[in-house]
């Protein structure tokens, strides 16, 4: 017969990735005892898989709060996680390949002006002198110095061990089969072998979360996405930023060691866990990478894979308390753009699991905006009309 | 009926797949065969180039009538089967293979009903000190420089590791006029001579290994059992080996080394494709299932030769053959059965055989434990020992895809099919697991490297 371990704590957790963790992290500094519960292991999904970005540009102005917080942590990543997970501030640069592109990314530098991100515009001769490597069809771009890359491989890990470091217990190949609330306590299951009290519990199961929050009445539209990813040989290094197309399509980086790593297009699920690129995905890629950069040419892919994203329908997160259920917080859905943000979103999740409220705004973030509206509601809309 | 909409795909024309494809079109049913060779034979049976004079007696000694047999049935097919040569299947998923064709240059999707992959096998390697030096080649490679170009990697060799194929190679080298400076056999006498009741019931193989031994013997080569291998040494390229008899260490000097550790299979392709796969303890590794005709757990992929599981070219004709009847079986052909039967019948009664060979020549379980931590597990991404075990010790990595993540082991061109199986085995010992627990990487296309451009005008032309 199996006994049941059962950990009574403060905070508990569901999901590894880098929001989980970097919460549980975050809350183990404010001396709040946490269990995170991963069924693999931290970021083995789309937080270690993803490409790379650390972007603020080009993200919805909602977020950019958020994401300057995150840029203050990314900051400090050394001496937080004690890796410096190949982060640097390479510079983050979106090409516009028209006149339209180009109007589009001055308004956005113009949109974006409040948030200092130090967007400066480059066109003409200086973009040919500056990067000879583009491929014509780059007119110009937008370039923020700061933004840059990372290595998702490293850093997500790196923050669960960092947050086990300071005494969080981060269960990993623990799957949550079963969670209830008596109206106090959450009581979280893994089989019958662990159960889990804790009075707050944070949803950040990723792409897997919207069964969490529909089990409390609060079904949201999420769906799976599978980014195509494709990495090269190593070859002589010529690029330092991460490059972005307006418009979306592919994005490329150059690391240290020489490989180009570059994504875009939709990989395919293989089951409801795993996904792979595809070979129309990688075939598209590899048209548009050549075209970007014509260095390319004559390089080799040696890699290509995916991961398991969670998106909402407006590509904007669910973070925030629950609307129906105390003690309920959801930090998931961030839609292929969460690595930045991830270690700020990390914050935010604690200060709300904690303090009841964060200090960033995340109104735009509520999961209230899914949810069918109330009768009052309606009434009060109607009122106002 | 002879179901005409039936045209399975065979990738590899080594000795799995050319029975494969010959048992196909005695059925009337006409194969695709994918094969990454120019020409059709496989490793052990590899063909030269077509200009080249050599005869098989030369290329293959007491194996020239099997490798000419092969060859001709090859041959023969070729007006009823769509024979696609230096094809490298680098990709698969459910109902489509990518492939590269080399010469030309060019990539195209191959559609299939049914598949048999008989995609062979590699040395097994287990890295040595300096063995990333110029001069180093596998055993198989060795033995590929040989049949295929009639170039020999020195011309005073030593041959270290175990397994059949060194004392194989050794013979084929002294015959081709090459020095073997030593065989240098990591299995002990011992182990050779407990294995005898095993070996003894496939008595002509097993002569046939105690005639290369005797060879050997008789003209003069140091032959030594139970040695461990120290280092290459060399600056510019290697110039000799250091082994320890367990009390001192000896030094040969020597041009060129070949090494290996018997094979390890290919089964990137069956991964790709979604087999099941499942601890093979004889084999040392993880293989995709499979039952006594080859099916696998996806429906219409079907596994023969060494790609799924080591067994050897006899082997390997006959799961060939056996996949394919059971091919046609599934899809209302009507068979042999009794042939079928008699087929698995000769494979079952291998296993005794291929039992005595692991223990002729049994994995050195000890090379983890002595493995420096200096020493490059993963060459293309320059990854020690020692940073493998920090992984694990630091980061709590107890997996293989985890420590490929925290370390890039596995990571560069080979995508870990050369260092996986030494970093597993250094990963299991750094965690005090057993070698099965630490699992294996998952495959990830490309199978090998492809070039980018390929993509580009595949694209262009759709």
């Amino acid at each position: 017969m199996t006994t049941t371990r059962t950990i009574d704590t403060d905070i508990a957790i569901v999901g590894g990735g880098i929001m989980g963790a970097s919460a549980a992290l975050a809350l183990r500094r404010k001396g709040v005892a946490v269990v995170l519960l991963e069924r693999d292991l931290c970021g083995s999904r789309s937080s270690g898989v993803n490409y790379g970005g650390v972007r603020r540009q080009g993200r919805p102005v909602s977020q950019l709060p958020l994401a300057q917080r995150a840029h203050q942590v990314w900051a400090n990543l050394p001496a937080l996680i004690g890796t410096d997970g190949e982060y640097q501030r390479s510079g983050h640069f979106k090409i516009g390949r028209s006149e339209a592109d180009m109007a589009a990314l001055e308004a956005y530098a113009n949109l974006s002006s409040d948030f200092d991100l130090g967007i400066q515009l480059i066109s003409g001769a200086t973009l040919r002198e500056r990067c000879p490597w583009l491929g014509g069809r780059a007119v110009g771009g937008s370039l923020c110095p700061d933004d840059g890359q990372a290595n998702p491989r490293l850093v997500s890990p790196a923050f669960a061990l960092a947050a086990r470091r300071a005494g969080a217990q981060i269960l990993e190949r623990t799957p949550m089969t079963s969670v209830e609330h008596d109206g106090k306590v959450f009581t979280v299951r893994s089989g019958n072998t662990l159960a889990v009290r804790a009075p707050v519990l944070i949803n950040c199961a990723g792409a897997w979360a919207g069964a969490l929050a529909a089990q409390f009445g609060e079904a949201v539209p999420i769906h799976s996405g599978h980014p195509a990813m494709a990495v090269t040989e190593p070859l002589p290094f010529f690029m330092h930023w991460s490059l972005g197309v307006e418009g979306g399509g592919i994005y490329c980086r150059q690391v240290a060691r020489g490989n180009l790593v570059l994504g875009g297009g939709a990989g395919v699920a293989l089951d409801a866990d795993r996904a792979r690129s595809e070979r129309s995905a990688i075939a598209t890629l590899a048209v548009q990478a050549v075209e970007l950069l014509p260095a390319l040419k004559n390089a080799h892919f040696i890699r290509t894979w995916s991961g398991t994203e969670g998106y909402l329908p407006d590509r904007q997160p669910v973070l925030g308390k629950s609307h129906t259920t105390p003690g309920l917080i959801h930090g998931f859905g961030f839609a292929g753009a969460g690595f930045q943000i991830g270690p700020g979103v990390g914050e935010v999740l604690a200060e709300l699991a904690r303090d009841g409220r964060s200090t960033t705004p995340i109104d735009a973030f509520a999961i209230e905006r899914f949810l069918p509206t109330t009768v009052a509601e309606v009434a009060s809309t109607a009122a106002a009309h | 009926m002879t179901a005409p909409t039936l045209q399975p795909v065979i990738v590899g024309a080594g000795p799995a797949g050319i029975r494969a494809a010959q048992t196909l079109v005695a059925h009337g049913v006409r194969p695709v065969v994918i094969d990454e060779a120019a020409r059709g034979g496989g490793q052990i049976y590899r063909r030269p180039p077509a200009h080249f004079a050599r005869n098989p007696q030369t290329l293959y000694g007491t194996e020239a009538s099997r490798a000419t047999d092969l060859h001709s049935v090859f041959d023969s097919l070729q007006t009823q089967i769509d024979y696609q040569a230096d094809s490298l299947v680098w990709n698969a998923q459910a109902g489509l293979l990518d492939v590269l064709h080399g010469p030309t240059q060019t990539t195209r999707t191959v559609p299939y009903g049914q598949l048999i992959v008989a995609s062979g096998a590699t040395d097994r390697v287990l890295p040595v000190p300096g063995w990333t030096l110029p001069g180093v080649y596998t055993l198989g490679g060795a033995q590929v420089a040989l049949k295929f170009q009639g170039c020999t990697i020195g011309r005073n060799v030593v041959l270290m590791g175990t397994g059949p194929l060194l004392y194989l190679v050794a013979y084929q080298y002294a015959k081709a006029g090459t020095t073997v400076a030593a065989v240098l056999d990591t299995a002990r006498f011992a182990d050779q001579l407990t294995a005898l009741p095993g070996m003894l019931t496939q008595p002509a193989v097993l002569a046939k290994g105690l005639y290369y031994v005797g060879w050997l013997r008789a003209h003069g080569v140091a032959l030594h059992t139970g040695v461990r291998p120290v280092r290459i040494q060399g600056d510019t390229r290697v110039n000799a080996v250091v082994w320890s008899d367990g009390q001192r260490e000896h030094t040969v000097p020597c041009d060129a080394v070949g090494f290996g550790y018997a094979l390890r299979s290919e089964t990137q392709l069956a991964d790709l494709l979604g087999c099941q796969f499942a601890w093979a303890p004889m084999h040392r590794a993880h293989l995709p299932e499979r039952d006594g005709a080859g099916r696998t757990s996806v429906a219409g992929v079907y596994l023969a030769g060494d790609g799924a599981g080591i067994m050897g070219a006899d082997a390997a004709e006959w799961a060939g053959e056996r996949a394919a009847l059971a091919l046609l079986a599934d899809h209302g052909v009507k068979v042999d059965a009794a042939r079928a039967a008699e087929l698995e019948r000769k494979l079952t009664k291998l296993m005794p055989f291929r039992q005595g060979l692991e223990r002729a020549f049994p994995f050195p379980a000890d090379w983890a434990v002595n493995a420096p931590d200096a020493l490059v597990v993963c060459r293309c991404e320059n990854i020690t020992a020692g940073e493998l075990r920090a992984c694990a010790r630091d980061a709590g990595a107890d997996e293989m895809n985890r420590l490929k993540a925290l370390t890039r082991v596995g990571m560069g061109r080979c995508q870990g099919r050369m260092c996986g199986v030494g970093a597993a085995e250094i990963l299991a010992h750094a965690t005090g697991k057993p070698i099965d627990a630490v699992g294996r990487l998952r495959g990830q296309a490309p199978i090998k490297p492809i070039p980018i451009h390929l993509q580009a005008q595949a694209e262009a032309a759709e």
